[in-house]
């Protein structure tokens, strides 16, 4: 079944056309990368997943976003409702001013759960799945910032899973870390993809080609080509793909 | 085990948040509202009373009739001589500040007793003006101890600014000029100077208005009460818009004949004011639009 | 050449660098100058005594005590300690009625013996005289003058600088003033602050916020002898006629004016700090599916806390040290409030209206001097909290 499925998504920031007609099935449970030069729209067409990019003015969208054969552009849908069910990780670890716990709670408390049992063992389950629980459980009452970089994107993504999100959109989640941060990172996403959708925003081919399943390649706004990871990078079909994955450019 | 949500509570939310913002819209503009009372309030009673009698004539009467210029006068001799001190010290302070000092703890100590030296209040300004101008160097109430005395309390603003302008040049400039082996000085006047300028001068002119307006420091350096003539050198005292607003509005004989003559000098007061901000305004909207066209 | 214009430059520029700090030396050195004076100022009149009857063992008298006296508050003795006899108040005028003018010589020559005579005929009497006439007479008990305490000063409750024969400069009456006005200024002001901070740097459109700001920078320039001017025009009889007060002058009066000067400051410091919360933190917080508002309170707001608090504080300091508004609209009672719809005075307002009438190194003027470094103590330590908070904000990022 299809988690995601954009048709004929065109997309503007005032006059630039950003996203040119672009028509993409993403399954459940998979891993999507997308992947593509600076500027090329693959972050702006991620943001579209969970309407991050209507805080931008001037921004216009034309076509269809349907999550679960819903429409999420849809006149009368609750953004809040639709941000709750696809998380999201940014490109750089952003921890709220608070302590561990409260970061991790932060989703189930501004949703309306109140249950305080309820939300230690749901915060106890998400830093878990996150791979952290075992480094901070005995300091959750800390400040977020007393953490290293790694650990605080950790936490980031843990903030996510809190809420149980079906869909979980990363951008560029590793850029700012080191190379051991970001091995951790990438096996958490392989681990994560058993409870849900994972649409990834990558700079790195080499790690588009570990943890994907799938491969969208980006260029100029448009989608070149997308199709089986392996594929991609052994045999593309489009001459800019090969050039791309082949390091000509980029 | 699924999470279970309660869709009551997003409505719940939904609703809060529109209220909260509605709540703030509401305040906002009431503020404004305000403001347009304040200012409606003082300029529609006090324009019935200007005409050109009460700007060039001074008050007689007891100051229940005539007019203001003697305070006219006095404010605008203030202001150059509040000027003349204030800007140059101001600026070179500014200039060191930005391209001479050591960066790091000296700066920083330089910059917080500046900080101070804003903060204190104006009335402290006018007990060390009568302490020091007024009564140790001897100058009397005067003109020049009441200049003095405004000039140190718009020395703060002006450095400020000074010291800004200066630090977002960028230092390719300061490069390129050293570069063709001119000394910092020759750099400074030259090139930095020309760049800053627009900036320095709208600091120069908030400066001012900031001063226009102070009573405190006036009040026991320099103000009078009445005057019959206006003042011949800068050891004489003279009247200014914003005491005589005070005397006239607070220390009356004959409150009814005096109130029009307030609402006059009030509004005078916030024509001066209003001038130097829209002035001021208007150079750094020109100088802003210039920067972008480069 | 060029190099010696270089090295003078230099010079001017790195003295003039620190003409503030040197301002503030002069400041702190002429401030305190004056007012440690007031602590060496007898507490009587200078080159006046007070003389009791030798009977009279009462040997120091306080300067409440001694305007208790004279006020015919105190009516024995035994009140002070001393033995049961009525209180006899006696000034230098009442010679006159007492003697003719022949007695008492043209020159007033005798006058020192009949005060004499009258100190030792009544038991009970506080003769207030100049010292120079009874200075030789015998058997008349001299109280010794001592210098103003600091205590009764710094924790006086009572503020009567130009009372004879001994002024009393209790501070806590204007410090209270000053406190009271300035916490209810704040405390209106702080909802309104908070409210429009908030809306301009998060809810209002560009567009909007684009007019608002000029609007509120001005309110800022307006002069305080302005808004002094229009309290006293408007809010004064409004809350007269609201309250049916017997006075309008009076504490709220100040407050309401002071938390509309203090908005401004509020309002800059805090939009600013909300401003500078990243945008990727209130992504964060909108991607978990909290609303606008939920993001504002549990994010944005807490993110900037050390800015708003900063911005509170400048507005209090702004508030504290304000003085011709609140000289105009609080009606100047120098007691300790009980009630904000009461009169009540300010360190400032106190210096304004006294310093014109305090003779030039006397008690009463350095007891202004004495107010106006208090006052600078108060904006200094403001300032070093903005500071300080401001530092710790720096390391945080």
């Amino acid at each position: 079944m299809n988690k995601i499925e954009a048709k004929n998504v065109d997309f503007y920031y005032g006059t630039f056309h950003a996203l040119k007609g672009i028509n993409i099935t993403i399954p459940n449970n998979e891993v999507v990368a997308f992947i593509g030069p600076s500027g090329c729209g693959k972050s702006t067409f991620l943001r579209l997943f969970n309407r991050m990019n209507d805080l931008i003015p001037g921004a216009r969208l034309t076509g269809q976003v349907l999550i679960d054969g819903q429409d999420i552009y849809e006149k009368g849908v609750d953004v809040d409702v639709l941000r709750r069910g696809v998380g999201m990780v940014f490109q750089r670890p952003n921890p709220f001013p608070k302590s561990i716990f409260e970061n991790v709670a932060y989703g189930l408390r501004v949703n309306g759960i109140k249950d305080k049992d309820f939300i230690r063992q749901r915060v106890e389950e998400a830093l878990t799945s996150a791979a952290l629980w075992n480094e901070v459980k005995d300091k959750l009452k800390e400040s977020a910032y007393a953490l290293s970089g790694g650990q605080q994107q950790r936490l980031c993504i843990a903030r996510a899973m809190a809420v149980q999100p079906s869909v979980l959109l990363m951008d560029e989640p590793a850029s700012a870390l080191d190379p051991i941060s970001t091995a951790k990172i990438e096996e958490l996403i392989c681990e994560l993809s058993s409870q849900t959708t994972i649409v990834i925003v990558t700079h790195s081919m080499q790690q588009a080609a570990r943890v994907s399943n799938k491969t969208a390649f980006f260029y100029l706004g448009e989608m070149v080509e997308y199709g089986e990871t392996k594929k991609i990078f052994t045999n593309p079909e489009k001459e800019a793909t090969q050039n791309y994955i082949t390091g000509r450019f980029g | 085990m699924p999470l279970q949500f309660d869709s009551a509570y997003n409505k719940r939310k939904r609703a809060l948040q529109q209220a909260m913002f509605a709540c703030f819209r509401v305040l906002s503009y009431s503020i404004v509202l305000v403001l347009f009372i304040i200012l409606g309030f003082i300029l529609v009673k006090g324009v019935s009373v200007i005409n050109w009698n009460f700007l060039t004539q001074a008050p007689t009467d007891g100051m229940t009739k005539g007019g203001i210029w003697p305070a006219i006068v006095g404010t605008f001799y203030l202001m150059v001589g509040s000027a003349v001190f204030a800007f140059p010290v101001g600026v070179v302070s500014g200039i060191y500040m930005s391209e001479y000092a050591p960066k790091g703890k000296l700066v920083a100590f330089i910059r917080t007793m500046t900080n101070n030296l804003a903060g204190i209040p104006s009335i402290v300004f006018g007990l060390f003006g009568m302490a020091f101008f007024v009564n140790y160097l001897d100058f009397g109430d005067s003109i020049l101890a009441g200049s003095l005395t405004l000039g140190l309390l718009a020395l703060p603003i002006v450095i400020r600014t000074t010291e800004e302008a200066f630090r977002d040049i960028p230092s390719s400039y300061r490069e390129g000029s050293l570069a063709l082996g001119a000394t910092k000085t020759q750099t400074i006047w030259h090139v930095l100077l020309p760049m800053a300028m627009p900036r320095v001068i709208t600091g120069l002119i908030l400066s001012l208005g900031r001063v226009s307006g102070e009573t405190a420091p006036i009040l026991f350096t320099c103000a009078a009460y009445f005057l019959p003539k206006l003042p011949d050198s800068i050891f004489d005292q003279c009247m200014a818009l914003p005491y005589h607003l005070y005397v006239v509005a607070t220390s009356g004989t004959d409150i009814d004949a005096q109130m029009p003559i307030a609402y006059g000098t009030a509004f005078v007061l916030i024509v001066i004011v209003l001038l130097m901000n829209l002035v001021a305004n208007a150079i750094r909207k020109h100088f802003e639009k210039k920067l972008k066209q480069k | 050449m060029k190099k010696w214009i270089d090295r003078i430059a230099r010079r001017i520029f790195t003295l003039s660098g620190f003409v503030t700090s040197v301002v503030i030396l002069l400041i702190i050195g002429f401030l305190f100058s004056e007012a440690a004076g007031l602590f060496r100022q007898p507490i009587v009149e200078e080159g006046y005594v007070l003389a009791l009857n030798k009977e009279n063992d009462v040997d120091r008298l306080s300067a409440e005590q001694i305007k208790q006296l004279f006020d015919e508050d105190i009516t024995n003795w035994k009140e002070l300690g001393g033995k049961d006899m009525p209180v006899k108040v006696f000034r230098l005028e009442d010679l006159d009625h007492l003697y003719t003018e022949e007695e008492l010589g043209a020159e007033y020559e005798h006058a020192g013996e009949k005060i004499a005579e009258q100190v030792r005929q009544t038991p009970g009497i506080i003769a207030f005289v100049p010292k120079v006439l009874v200075e030789g007479e015998r058997d008349i008990h001299l109280v010794p003058d001592h210098t103003i305490p600091i205590k009764d000063v710094l924790l006086g409750t009572e503020w009567y600088p130009t009372a004879t024969p001994s002024p009393i400069f209790g501070i806590l009456p204007l410090l209270s003033g000053t406190l009271w006005v300035s916490f209810f200024a704040i405390l209106i002001a702080l909802p309104f602050g908070l409210a429009i901070s908030i809306y301009l740097a998060e809810v209002a459109p560009p567009a909007v916020s684009k007019v608002l700001k000029p609007v509120i920078e001005l309110l800022n320039g307006i002069p305080s002898v302005v808004y002094g001017f229009f309290g006293l025009a408007v809010i004064v009889p409004l809350l007269q006629q609201t309250f049916n007060l017997p006075v309008g002058e009076s504490g709220l009066a100040g407050s309401l004016v002071l938390a509309l000067m203090a908005l401004p400051t509020i309002i800059t410091v805090s939009e600013d700090a909300m401003r500078n919360c990243p945008r990727t933190m209130r992504e964060a917080s909108l991607a978990l599916g909290a609303t606008h508002w939920q993001t504002i309170y549990k994010v944005v707001v807490p993110y900037s806390v050390s800015g708003i608090t900063s911005g509170v504080v400048l507005g209090i300091g702004r508030a504290v040290g304000e003085t011709m508004a609140v000289l105009m609209v609080t009606g100047n009672a120098a007691v300790i409030p009980t009630s904000i719809l009461e009169p009540l005075r300010t360190i400032p307002a106190t210096i304004a209206a006294e310093l014109g009438e305090a003779p030039a190194g006397g008690a009463h003027y350095q007891s202004l001097f004495l107010l106006g470094v208090i006052l600078f103590f108060i904006t200094l330590i403001i300032n070093s909290c903005v500071e300080i908070v401001s530092a710790r904000n720096k390391t945080k990022r």
